[in-house]
């Protein structure tokens, strides 16, 4: 195992890895220890705004796995990611306690304001933290597997999956938006206090949760990394350019496949937990299928199939984002992004990254003598 | 204790009014009475107004009514001088209240007050008057209300009524009124109560379901079992509505998926192209429709009831040019790779919303039913309206155009050619790329003539289309790429399906367990109810 981390980290991903555990270092380091004048004191605003990048960097690096490296375009993983912060936000409603609006010991607010006499049972369990913590994992990975399993046994492919993982989000949608789905509807859950016993309002926790996040995408990484390495990674890019002729070959694509779709639906969740807290709130719009769906250009735009891409793809377009919809810019946005859309797709198909190191290939393999061209053959997306 | 003096009195009032009507006598004399009561508003107190209404409901008199409702609306005035009352009509002209004739306005008129409980009473004495009343539309409303309250003491006035009444339906329903207060009469007869079961029983509907099954329990034996019978035979005949109904409304709704799916079973069905801008094509159809409107309103108001027929082959032509562009500037390098059309025209959704968000704002836009598509008719115990019927009917005519047109037109053989060999149809001499951007624009095309249809029944905002995206696609993998009938069966299947399962489950669950069984029956028959066979499976 050690054997197949080491083999995994070439020099882009040691690099790779080194920008986000220092980032998850220094950026905390900066904001608290630094006095507020200092000119390169990154404020709390900061620090929370690139945290939440980082959390929408981690569900892309989910995606890209089962996109990039296995061909199963999901338009669902925002179902995942929500149901991840969800798992995350009923711990934090259960940390309110009697500090709520109606000062109740145990049910959250909205549950009073609805007149409930007691704790629905799946809201059991989730003051302890080790609990809600087993249930961000467990819940979207459940689901993944469950759905998963019909639908790669039955061989629903291509665009048939990514129609049918579309209306799984839009059906979790319409049903969290209930009241009596017992997530407190269209409001969601909010009004957070605590995490871990810590204020999440407090400066050092919102610099804590941003080195988490880093800390687990830098993990998220390596796991990626570690898998698509391997014999195994070979094995699902197979199926993704070939999975008829790999079946034929006496791999079991669907094992290949609802193994990688669950492991990413997992990530997915963690990202979501992650997210959750820093924003302050969790509500059915993010189970929106046009989420999941801005989340797949996150990971088109890095280049799809190679993991920093996806990471650099999230941030930068969310980046973006924030610059043109906070601005006078913001009736734009739209125009931009659906123009990033169909402008990936024509003209830069293999994304930033996937450009960039194609282009530097092609290049050494100039500048050396011929026979010997680079390590390994360019990822080529193929459907 | 209030409201049982109040009821005691109202029925006191109808009473008086019943036998006002049956025992008018000579003209003078009712006259006589009219004015005397017509004196009692004069002192403007709660009280003596209360006996005011119910001797004028009693005198007969043809203005009997004129003066209530004044009296009703604050335009009943008094003289206090004179001690005359008159109904004040506009700003300066008054009617002597006595004779109903224009009369001048004396100084100083004061409105007769009136509280809750003479509102009640008013209510009460108008009902009375008005199971006489001449205009039709207050008869059945009377008769109607009366079938609620079941007033005993309404029934002579119900007999003059029945006997003068001319109008079938008014007849009909004064009939049924009669039955109704018969029947929680105590001391009617056996015969009467059995006639009156029978005639609650032809009703048929909810409130004379809840009539014959509250029937007092001291009720006579014969008329308990009729009583009994006729419940059931009611229940099961409402029940075999309630079906109607919801195949009705399945129909509907499937109508409205099919509409909307069926530009989509051209595009992503037989061209294999996935259109997520497909939903925007018909938001564009429903703007255009808003746009012919708002010019027809500005320069020929007289054209409105025609706007629609103008609408739908400019939608036709916008959202089909605006598809050929599409398929000529986008869609055509990306043929093969379906994943990346798939985020290229989400883009594209995206900045079609956006500009019509910018050009008419993203608030609803007005777009008004023409004449011949509001109002309803009633169906035995369902309600029909409509713009719903035009839109069952519009449907199944452009899916029958459309079908006409991919068998008998050469365009159509040329686009059957082309999704089935395009290698085969080049060589035939086929121009394949100018069929792929006719038939992308037909499908185009189709959901723009979709738009000026849902325009009648949704909110025209640029939102409009995606609500009907996710379902489109899902009505035509269901129904089975590549075959128009499966989007057909597909449509109407999930929207009846939809409907039966709404009352069970409530809409929203509804439509979750809709999507939940979709995604079992894609596991179950991953390429739809009619599935193509053979090699184009796997191209």
């Amino acid at each position: 195992m050690n054997g197949l981390l080491i083999r995994s980290l070439d020099r882009g991903a040691t690099a790779f890895l080194a920008i986000v555990v220092a980032a998850a270092m220094i950026v905390p380091a900066l904001n608290l220890l630094l006095p507020e004048t200092s000119p390169l004191h990154v404020p709390t605003y900061i620090v929370s705004l690139f945290g939440k990048y980082v959390c929408y960097a981690l569900l892309a690096l989910s995606i890209d796995l089962i996109w990039g490296y296995c061909g199963i375009l999901s338009l669902g993983h925002g179902a995942f990611f929500a149901l991840g912060g969800y798992a995350m936000g009923m711990y934090l409603m259960r940390q309110i306690g009697t500090r709520g609006v109606y000062a109740h010991p145990v049910l959250p607010d909205f549950m009073v304001f609805l007149n409930w006499k007691e704790l629905p049972f799946f809201w059991y369990g989730f003051d302890h933290f080790a609990y809600a913590a087993l249930m961000i994992v467990l819940v979207p990975g459940v689901l993944a597997f469950v759905f998963g399993w019909f639908a790669f046994r039955s061989r629903v492919t291509g665009v048939y999956l990514s129609i049918i993982t579309q209306a799984m989000t839009f059906a979790l949608m319409l049903g969290f938006f209930r009241n009596n789905f017992g997530f407190g509807g269209n409001n969601g859950l909010t009004d957070f206090k605590d995490i871990l016993g810590f204020n999440v309002q407090a400066d050092t926790t919102r610099a804590a949760l941003f080195a988490a996040s880093c800390l687990f995408l830098a993990l998220g990484f390596l796991v990626c990394r570690a898998l698509v390495s391997s014999k195994f990674g070979k094995v699902l890019v197979a199926i993704r350019d070939a999975e008829a002729r790999t079946r034929f070959l006496g791999y079991r694509a669907e094992s290949y496949k609802l193994f990688v779709f669950t492991l990413s639906a997992c990530m997915a969740g963690v990202a979501g937990a992650l997210y959750v807290p820093q924003v302050g709130i969790i509500n059915p719009s993010e189970f929106a299928p046009a989420n999941s769906i801005e989340a797949v250009i996150w990971v088109a735009v890095g280049g799809r199939g190679t993991l920093t891409g996806a990471v650099l793809g999230a941030i930068l377009v969310n980046y973006a984002k924030t610059t043109f919809t906070t601005g006078a810019l913001a009736p734009y946005w739209l125009f931009v992004l659906g123009g990033l859309f169909i402008a990936v797709t024509l003209f830069l198909p293999r994304g930033i990254v996937g450009t960039l190191s194609h282009w530097w290939r092609e290049r050494r393999a100039r500048g050396e003598t011929a026979g010997e061209i680079g390590g390994e053959p360019a990822p080529r997306p193929a459907e | 204790m209030r409201t049982t003096r109040d009821l005691l009195i109202a029925l006191l009032f109808i009473g008086a009014c019943a036998m006002a009507a049956l025992t008018a006598g000579s003209v003078p004399a009712r006259a006589q009475g009219f004015d005397a009561a017509l004196d009692k508003f004069a002192a403007d107190s709660f009280s003596d107004t209360e006996v005011g209404i119910a001797a004028v409901a009693a005198s007969g008199h043809a203005m009997a009514a004129r003066v209530i409702e004044a009296l009703q609306n604050a335009r009943l005035q008094v003289d206090p001088a004179t001690r005359k009352i008159y109904i004040r009509t506009g700003e300066t002209a008054v009617l002597d209240a006595a004779t109903g004739s224009a009369a001048p306005a004396p100084a100083e008129l004061k409105t007769v007050r009136i509280n809750n409980r003479l509102r009640r009473a008013i209510e009460a004495a108008l009902g009375g008057l008005t199971l006489l009343s001449p205009d039709p539309a207050k008869r059945f409303e009377a008769a109607q209300a009366v079938f609620k309250s079941r007033d005993a003491a309404a029934l002579a006035t119900l007999d003059a009524a029945i006997a003068k009444e001319t109008d079938g339906r008014i007849r009909r329903a004064l009939t049924e009124a009669r039955a109704a207060v018969l029947l929680y009469k105590p001391d009617a007869a056996e015969a009467d109560k059995l006639a009156a079961v029978a005639a609650v029983k032809a009703r048929g509907d909810q409130e004379a379901l809840a009539l014959l099954s509250g029937l007092p329990v001291d009720a006579p034996a014969r008329v308990a079992q009729a009583a009994k019978d006729a419940v059931g035979s009611i229940q099961s005949e409402l029940a075999m509505w309630a079906t109607v109904q919801n195949a009705w409304y399945g129909l509907s709704l499937g109508s409205v998926l099919l509409l909307a799916a069926i530009g989509l079973a051209i595009t992503f069905g037989v061209m294999g192209v996935i259109n997520m801008a497909h939903g925007e094509m018909v938001m564009i159809g429903a703007y255009v429709t808003f746009v012919v409107q708002d010019a027809i309103r500005a320069h020929h108001p007289g054209l409105f009831d025609y706007s629609l027929l103008i609408a739908i082959p400019l939608a036709f032509l916008v959202s089909g040019f605006i598809g050929i562009l599409i398929e000529r500037g986008i869609i055509r390098f990306l043929y093969g790779r379906p994943l990346e059309t798939l985020l290229a025209t989400w883009g594209l959704s995206l900045i079609l919303q956006q500009a019509v968000r910018t050009i008419f704002g993203p608030t609803n836009r007005e777009v008004g039913n023409p004449s011949w598509m509001s109002g309803a008719f009633e169906l035995g115990q369902i309600t029909v309206t409509y713009n719903r019927l035009w839109i069952v009917v519009f449907t199944l005519a452009v899916f029958v155009a459309l079908l006409a047109l991919l068998r008998f037109t050469r365009m159509g053989l040329e686009m059957r050619a082309v999704t089935q060999n395009r290698a085969m149809a080049a060589s035939m001499g086929i121009r394949t790329s100018r069929v792929d951007a006719l038939t992308f624009g037909l499908g185009s095309g189709i959901a723009g003539i979709a738009g000026v249809a849902l325009s009648q029944i949704d909110n025209v905002s640029p939102n409009l289309g995606q609500s009907y995206i996710i379902d489109s696609f899902l009505v035509v993998v269901f129904g089975g790429v590549g075959n128009l009938w499966g989007t057909l069966v597909g449509a109407f299947t999930l929207g009846i399906a939809n409907k039966f399962l709404e009352p069970f489950a409530g809409a929203v669950l509804g439509k979750i367990a809709i999507l939940v069984l979709i995604i079992l029956f894609i596991q179950k028959r991953p390429r739809g109810l009619f599935a193509l066979k053979g090699r184009a499976v796997e191209a």
